[in-house]
């Protein structure tokens, strides 16, 4: 080939070369799809749901003047906000509580060997994988008023007489169904989690124990505990994130009934602001937990940085 | 103390024997290491007698018990692992107690033990320390220092030597047998490493493919091998294995000198054709081949004592002391009789 034609490559090409071999291009090229992403559908949704907090935007009007704080000292004395503030925390706290220790009996019973550990691992993370509008459709059939499968079934195990249980109708047990359906939700993603703590220890750390004659108790407590403790804390943090600011089960079950008994903040900002049309109360509701959560998140993550792991 | 004692102990995994009927018992407060290659079954073996792993077949007994369906805890047995397996959540001192704790001793009983077991294997200073805060040999004292502190009946070690250096090695080696020589526990170590083998052993269990070769002294096992296997993996070079009708010949490379150079008992001569010469200082090595026999490589090595000059690409006359032949079948590669040449 011609040495002249070589050596002057067409300027097209030349141009593309610089830029993918140049860091200073290639590198903003690659992550800018991210930024934007997260800036357009994260960022901008997020700065102009602080503003609307402030506002007094609502979603038919035109207006969007500043009032100040307005918004959430009006929202905070209301027994509606209570109520959901309060099933905020029984909420988290309870199915957060239930979901570490059976997620915990989970990962312990399927680290085990055994024929169909696979198959059983598969139906196990079901329930994160299968839309949730479909499983919690499934769910509302179960707890139905009429035609409650549980209702049978305590019915024919001689446990009720009659009618038997109102599960959405009554506050208490509306609130305890829907923490089951979290739970039944949420278990397969903190219970991978925490398989894959598990895979993280070497067996000889479990077979040390063994020889040095811990039993259950104290090997689980003393050395599996602790050194999945880490990783615990990352599924606990997921698993709190997302039941401060998830509706979608209280939505499909109960629409935050009877009475707004079940409502927690997520789902009151939801009625509040879209449902409602009053989008700057909804905004001050769905921004009134963020403060928290942001210290909450970021307390964690250093617990998970600072804990000692092999 | 207590012996260790398996009766045609087996493991399968599937199809396949990882441990295929071994036959051995430890004497009281002896030092016996299982040696072989990797995948011999050794490991395997090892941790049948820990109860990490179920035999499939055979009885194994420690202290005369049999222990086949007993947990690790109720074995009386302390094991070092390859790894250490230091929990690394715990100070040294928390490693080092873990064990006492689990048999209920009270505080001021787990701090006096702990303090003795530190003490003999000069870590006391380490106590507050965390695993990862420790050089390789200092966590290997602690997981020694783990393994003695309650006194088991039998020790377990793993290829403790193996992560560390080639010179902290040999003194952990002198170490652990003076160690082991004065607590006079029963101990079954396990090695790929013949060196370490021949140093720590009363005795060697030398396996292959889940079956023992041979169980001997160090001395028995590098002098009377009783197969071509035992030959070939014990010394460094191997012996040198020759072929001729149905027998094959070995003998030991340092045995195998120029004529007129060894002692005075009756020996065998071979023209040894020399194709090449290596100067390793203490020693020369001499590669050639036998006339007469198979064309095998053999070894010869002459100590630095021996002068004699050899050239590679010609032929000498070289012997071999008559007791230091030793004569395996052909086919079943197992000793045979001596005979003659």
């Amino acid at each position: 080939m011609d040495a002249a034609v070589k050596s002057r490559p067409p300027p097209r090409a030349k141009a593309t070369g610089v830029v993918l071999d140049s860091p200073r291009w290639l590198g903003p090229l690659f992550i800018g799809p991210a930024v934007l992403y997260i800036a357009l559908l994260v960022g901008l949704p997020f700065v102009m749901a602080l503003y609307y907090s402030v506002s007094n935007t609502t979603t038919g009007g035109q207006t969007l003047g500043y009032v100040g704080l307005k918004n959430f000292a009006g929202v905070i004395g209301t027994p509606k906000f209570q109520t959901a503030l309060k099933n905020t925390f029984v909420f988290a706290a309870i199915s957060q509580a239930i979901i570490i220790v059976l997620s915990h009996a989970l990962a312990l019973a399927l680290k085990k060997d055994f024929r169909g550990k696979r198959l059983l691992r598969f139906f196990i993370l079901l329930p994160w994988v299968a839309p949730i509008s479909i499983g919690t459709i499934a769910w509302l059939w179960i707890f139905d008023s009429t035609y409650s499968v549980l209702n049978w079934t305590l019915r024919m195990a001689g446990l009720i007489h009659g009618q038997g249980f109102m599960w959405l109708g009554i506050p208490h047990l509306a609130m305890g169904s829907i923490i089951a359906v979290h739970v039944w939700r949420q278990l397969p993603l903190a219970t991978v989690i925490l398989l894959a703590g598990h895979g993280s220890i070497p067996q000889d750390i479990h077979d040390a124990a063994a020889v040095d004659g811990a039993g259950f108790w104290r090997h689980f407590f003393q050395v599996t505990l602790p050194l999945i403790l880490p990783i615990s804390l990352v599924a606990l943090l997921f698993g709190l994130i997302f039941t401060f600011t998830d509706m979608i089960i209280i939505y499909n079950l109960t629409r935050g009934g009877p009475y707004d008994t079940t409502q927690v903040l997520a789902s009151l900002a939801f009625y509040t602001g879209i449902a409602g049309g009053d989008l700057a109360e909804g905004a001050a509701i769905a921004l009134f937990l963020f403060p928290l959560l942001l210290a909450v998140a970021l307390a964690f993550l250093r617990i998970a940085r600072r804990t000692e792991v092999i | 103390m207590a012996t260790v004692e398996a009766r045609g102990l087996k493991k399968y995994y599937g199809e396949i024997a990882a441990v295929d009927g071994v036959d051995l018992a430890t004497k009281d407060g002896e030092f016996l290491v299982l040696l072989g290659p990797s995948g011999c079954g050794k490991t395997t073996l090892l941790r049948m007698i820990a109860g990490f792993e179920a035999p499939s077949a055979g009885e194994l007994l420690i202290g005369g018990e049999i222990v086949n369906d007993l947990p690790p805890r109720a074995r009386k047995i302390a094991m070092v692992f390859q790894s250490y397996a230091l929990y690394p959540h715990m100070t040294v001192f928390g490693n080092i107690a873990f064990p006492l704790k689990a048999q209920r001793m009270d505080r001021a009983a787990i701090r006096k033990k702990v303090d003795w077991a530190a003490a003999l294997f000069g870590i006391g200073h380490l106590l507050d320390r965390k695993p990862r805060a420790l050089s390789g040999g200092e966590r290997q004292r602690v997981a020694l220092a783990r393994a003695v502190v309650r006194e088991p009946a039998v020790f377990l070690l793993d290829e403790p030597l193996s992560n560390l250096d080639a010179q902290l090695r040999a003194s952990a080696r002198d170490e652990l047998q003076q160690f082991q020589r004065r607590i006079g526990t029963t101990t079954i170590y396990v090695t790929h490493d013949q060196v370490e083998a021949m140093g720590l052993g009363d005795r060697i269990v030398v396996m292959r493919a889940g079956v023992v070769r041979q169980i001997g002294t160090p001395r028995d096992i590098y002098h009377e091998p009783a197969d071509t296997f035992v030959a070939r993996f014990v010394g460094s070079p191997s012996m040198n294995l020759v072929r001729r009708d149905d027998y094959l010949l070995g003998f030991r490379p340092e045995h195998f000198l120029p004529r007129g150079v060894q002692g005075g008992g009756a020996s065998a001569g071979f023209s040894f054709k020399v194709t090449r010469v290596e100067y390793l200082g203490a020693d020369r090595l001499l590669y050639g081949t036998l006339a007469g026999f198979s064309d095998e490589k053999v070894i010869a090595r002459l100590p630095s004592t021996v002068s004699v000059s050899i050239d590679a690409e010609k032929t000498y006359d070289f012997a071999v002391e008559e007791k230091e032949l030793k004569f395996f079948d052909a086919k079943t590669e197992l000793r045979v009789a001596a005979r003659p040449l």
